[in-house]
């Protein structure tokens, strides 16, 4: 099987390259690349994003048919995909860091700026917190309730459809943090920094 | 809930541990990388590496001990000492560092911290803060410690968050090495200043420094090296104790 990270001049992936190569083992090969045809004959695709919506989506756009793929592999050919933090936000249709940017649009949705009630909550949230599973999501298979994952970002992704949500976790409010529509997976908190349980949820993502 | 973060540092030279009292008298106390596995055994929350005397010497050695912890700890690992460049901040991510601290080059020539922030996001740029109080003010020093910056320790906290910093590690050096507990009206005049996150430093000789950090200084994380790396506290004791006095923390 093979499994490719997509390699987008998205920021500092070394930390998903690791975990997944840690989980992996030699059973699965872990590819990391912007090649169109490696992309489209993997078995799964993750996509990883650091920094801002607007940046993760201009890399994306700024490597030509790019996102075509990814649609044909996600959407067309309905082959499993895991987006990380913003590679999870750009699911949405539309995103407001920076300036207004358009996204993938695969759930329907927006992400915007956590309300931190009037400087109540510090932002980025940064650290762990406990992730409240709402939905049995393949990818939280042996995944207890309440397990502590690594947060670091300002931004959140509101979905219209809530029942894609498979996980929310408190803060400033009821923050979304996993998703699932059908093949697409979502997490925004990282589960390549999230000690063994993250590797877990990784582990779960390999084995579907 | 968010959880307080507990992260044990490691002071590194040359590719080994080591911890100075108020940033000299260095004693060596072995190898960074099985000390940080032992640590996200353990429950660390991050781990964080500080290269101390990078800005004088060879630095090749950090990289490959970033290297080899980022695939071993999958806990995020912080690392800063003599970072000067986007460049060196690249480096260091790539070599799979989650965030970098800077600290001389955020004085210096503070358009690193707008430049990398923008490149890289806010997420990974940590400033760190040294200073030392003067009177009823705090000056920042940079190169370790040897060098008085002159500005004023608050307000330069508050331009590195417009500037782009994700969170500010502030050291307090009167208290480093000292093992008397953090200097609590720094951390929090800080905390109440910037709306991003704290990581309060220098001078834990003890758990209850590191519920004061949190109770009383306002910080979002606290950072200790030498309770936890002579082997006085595990960080797992540390949870444990936290969590008896009623501090959230992930255990």
């Amino acid at each position: 099987m093979n499994v490719t990270i997509v390699d987008y001049n998205s920021g500092n992936i070394s930390s998903v390259i690791n975990s997944f190569k840690e989980v992996a083992k030699n059973r699965v090969n872990i590819e990391v690349t912007s090649d169109l045809s490696k992309i489209k004959s993997s078995d799964k695709v993750v996509l990883p994003g650091q920094g801002s919506f607007k940046s993760c989506v201009d890399a994306l756009n700024n490597i030509s048919g790019l996102v075509d793929t990814l649609n044909e592999f996600a959407i067309n050919n309905k082959k499993p995909l895991l987006g990380i933090c913003v590679g999870l936000q750009m699911f949405a249709d539309v995103g407001y860091e920076e300036t207004e940017t358009k996204g993938l649009g695969w759930i329907p949705g927006k992400v915007s700026k956590i309300d931190n009630q009037n400087g109540k909550y510090k932002l980025p949230h940064i650290g762990w917190n406990q992730i409240n599973i709402v939905k049995d999501s393949k990818i939280f298979k042996d995944i207890e309730n309440n397990s502590h994952m690594y947060f670091v970002h300002s931004y959140e992704f509101i979905p219209e459809d809530k029942n894609v949500i498979s996980a929310t976790t408190d803060y400033s409010s009821n923050i979304i943090c996993s998703v699932e529509k059908e093949n697409v997976f979502g997490t925004q908190f990282h589960p390549e920094k999230s000690d063994k349980i993250g590797l877990k949820i990784i582990d779960n993502f390999i084995n579907l | 809930m968010l959880k307080n973060r507990i992260i044990p540092c490691l002071d590194v030279k040359n590719g080994r541990i080591v911890k100075g009292i108020n940033f000299v008298d260095l004693k060596d106390a072995g190898d960074p990388v099985e000390q940080a596995k032992i640590y996200s055994d353990g429950g660390a929350d991050e781990i964080c590496f500080l290269d101390i005397t990078a800005s004088n010497e060879n630095r090749n050695t950090i990289y490959n001990v970033v290297e080899k912890t980022s695939k071993k700890c999958f806990v995020p690992l912080t690392v800063g000492g003599g970072v000067r460049s986007v460049e060196d901040i690249n480096k260091l991510l790539n070599c799979g560092a989650d965030k970098v601290s800077i600290n001389t080059a955020a004085v210096q020539n503070p358009e690193v911290v707008v430049e990398s922030s923008k490149k890289f996001g806010s997420q990974c740029i940590v400033v760190a803060i040294d200073a030392k109080k003067n009177g009823d003010k705090w000056e920042i020093f940079t190169h370790g410690g040897r060098n008085n910056a002159g500005a004023d320790a608050i307000e330069f906290a508050k331009k590195m968050e417009d500037f782009g910093a994700g969170e500010l590690l502030v050291t307090s050096m009167d208290r480093d090495g000292t093992q008397v507990g953090y200097d609590i009206e720094l951390m929090s005049k800080i905390s109440s200043k910037v709306n991003i996150p704290v990581i309060a430093s220098g001078g834990v000789g003890n758990l209850d420094h590191l519920v004061d950090g949190i109770k009383l200084g306002n910080a979002s994380a606290v950072l200790a090296a030498s309770i936890f790396h002579y082997g006085k506290h595990s960080v797992k004791e540390a949870k444990e104790y936290l969590d008896s006095k009623g501090i959230p923390v992930r255990i």
